[in-house]
């Protein structure tokens, strides 16, 4: 076995840990960035769910505002965001360089990406429920907690896990401004050093991470449909 | 109990104005069943949505309870909707929840405790018939049952008006019977008022006792069941009763079997109504030993609306052209109105001679 490991992945086993440690740098940026990500997500979700025109209580301006934003910051290319928004991740952590510091771009890059998937997630639960919801004499706020959230849970929990594989495919990118990580790994090492047995170690750890999440998506989806 | 009073819903699309409900004044008392009929678009819908505010009138007021409706605070017109139950024609249960869960929505902050919501749950329940199905959820009910779940959570908070929105038009018409009974007996049980927009006057004609007919977004035409039924004023209501009473259908039947009718010139197709239990004489051999006119029967129909008898027979009737007149006002002396269908006749006389 180490036989066969130091023969196919030499450069691998003389940075175990270093691979060890990117692992974890790129789950901490997923974990992070997800709870973050998440909140705002749902909430700005929400928010245009319930302004768009015939929504429960709609409102142009909040609407049209928050829809142009969404669509702007989903339009810039990630790598450019990142470079772009440096001056408010200084501010942010103090250093724009460094694993926390790629969490500021992150969050910024996948809150309006996952906004917009909440957004068509709750999309889907019925309107007539929602008009039965208000015909029972629901006030917004309980049509938004025990109505949108709860009959749109399946749909949420998809595009969450959708989001999470696109949020590593971000963290990959992280990399190339410090933020370490897989990726990183595999740029700086894998590709940069000509380590290719690096590279592809690298990718089956994050597509292992990119299942994992898919996974874990299916089974809660399974878990709470009848 | 409700009162509306020109009320006008108007909606501004891209291409002007659409008004889907224009100057309409009801008036719905206390224990009515009433029927709101008309055909897609022509505004019931909307109107029926103006009497708890899903949709907001732009003109005229809405009275429930004594109410004036447009004149309430947000919070007052939810708890005013809680006092107005409301079923749909696709149900609108949420599939997240069971049966239960559906049914105690309405009755989170009602101020009742946990178990007195259960009480009230299993309650509802058995008054709509399903006992047994507490712990399940949507997905597993039929039609029929998923309405009956949407009865008992409409029925929550102890409403004294149940709005049906074609609440039985996604249904078989076995199932359509039994939903209608069940809202029949919670009328009479419960002294619900209930208010029914359908585009099958079947519906009318089995509960209702009021009935509004729209048209484009006006109420053409409103009464008591049986009066609207005998005496139908506006065409779209005759179309209405007619495929209620089967009568066009049965004409159509004919119409598209000329051969099978023998129609001569003098013949008459016609169609004899009558109401009530005045017409206890053997009209149609008086027909014939009086006025010599042979009556030959080619549908008959007899309806039960709110306790009167209605009947219709399509008939055609051969003789001499005076005695028939003669007949003919034998009948309306009787109360009992023809209706010669000359159009319909010639069509056939036409369809005779072209094949002969």
């Amino acid at each position: 076995m180490t036989q066969f490991l130091t023969r196919y992945f030499p450069n691998v086993i003389k940075i175990q840990e270093e691979v060890i440690e990117s692992t974890f740098q790129t789950i901490y940026m997923v974990l992070v960035t997800a709870a973050v990500a998440g909140i705002l997500g749902i909430l700005l979700g929400v928010v245009l769910v319930v302004t768009s025109p015939n929504g429960i209580l709609e409102n142009k301006r909040i609407y049209n505002f928050l829809d142009q934003f969404v669509n702007i910051f989903r339009s810039l290319p990630f790598i450019i965001m990142m470079a772009l928004i440096v001056p408010f991740t200084r501010l942010l952590v103090g250093t724009s360089i460094g694993t926390s510091a790629a969490i500021v771009p992150l969050v910024v890059g996948t809150t309006p990406f996952f906004a917009r998937q909440i957004q068509n997630a709750l999309l889907e639960v019925d309107e007539g429920i929602i008009e039965a919801a208000q015909a029972m004499g629901s006030t917004p706020l309980e049509i938004i907690f025990r109505v949108y959230l709860k009959e749109g849970l399946i749909p949420i929990i998809r595009v969450s896990s959708l989001t999470i594989i696109n949020l590593i495919g971000l963290t990959a990118m992280a990399g190339a401004i410090g933020g370490g990580g897989l990726g990183n790994l595999a740029i700086a090492r894998g590709y940069n050093r000509f380590q290719t047995d690096v590279t592809l170690v690298a990718t089956v750890l994050i597509l292992l991470l990119v299942f994992i999440s898919q996974g874990i998506g299916n089974y809660l989806i399974r878990k709470i449909s009848h | 109990m409700i009162t509306l009073k020109d009320v006008g819903v108007a909606f501004k699309g891209t291409q002007g104005t659409i008004n889907a409900v224009e100057k309409v004044n009801l008036s719905i008392d206390k224990g009515d069943v009433y029927g709101i009929v008309g055909y897609s678009g022509a505004g019931k819908s909307t109107l029926v949505r103006t009497i708890n505010l899903l949709q907001r009138p732009t003109k005229g007021s809405v009275w429930v309870n004594g109410q004036n409706m447009l004149a309430l605070s947000p919070k007052e017109l939810r708890n005013a909707r809680k006092k107005v139950g409301m079923i749909f024609q696709h149900f609108n249960l949420m599939d997240s929840r069971t049966v239960a869960g559906n049914i105690a929505y309405p009755l989170r902050k009602s101020g009742l405790s946990k178990t007195a919501i259960k009480e009230k749950v299993v309650e509802l329940l058995e008054l709509v018939g399903l006992s047994d199905k507490y712990d399940a959820f949507p997905s597993q009910l039929s039609g029929g049952q998923k309405q009956r779940v949407a009865i008992a959570r409409a029925l929550a908070n102890d409403p004294d008006v149940l709005l049906c929105d074609e609440a039985t038009s996604a249904l078989d018409p076995k199932t359509t019977l039994s939903i209608l009974e069940l809202l029949k007996e919670l009328n009479k049980r419960l002294a619900l008022t209930i208010v029914i927009i359908t585009h099958e006057m079947q519906v009318v004609k089995e509960i209702c006792n009021k009935v509004a007919v729209m048209e484009n977004g006006h109420v053409v035409e409103n009464g008591d069941v049986v009066s609207i039924f005998t005496q139908p004023k506006e065409l779209i209501t005759k179309e209405f009763i007619n495929t209620a009473t089967h009568i066009d259908q049965a004409l159509d039947k004919i119409l598209s079997h000329p051969t099978l009718l023998n129609l001569q010139e003098n013949d008459t197709l016609a169609n004899i109504s009558y109401v009530g239990t005045n017409t206890s004489e053997p009209l149609i051999s008086h027909l014939s030993s009086r006025f010599h006119i042979a009556t030959n029967i080619l549908y008959g129909n007899v309806e039960i609306l709110q306790g009167t008898p209605v009947g219709n027979l399509l008939v055609v009737l051969s003789g001499d052209p005076v005695q028939k007149q003669k007949a003919f006002a034998y009948l309306e002396s009787k109360n009992v109105s023809i209706d010669t269908l000359k159009n319909q006749s010639e069509k056939i006389v036409q369809f005779k001679q072209k094949i002969s």
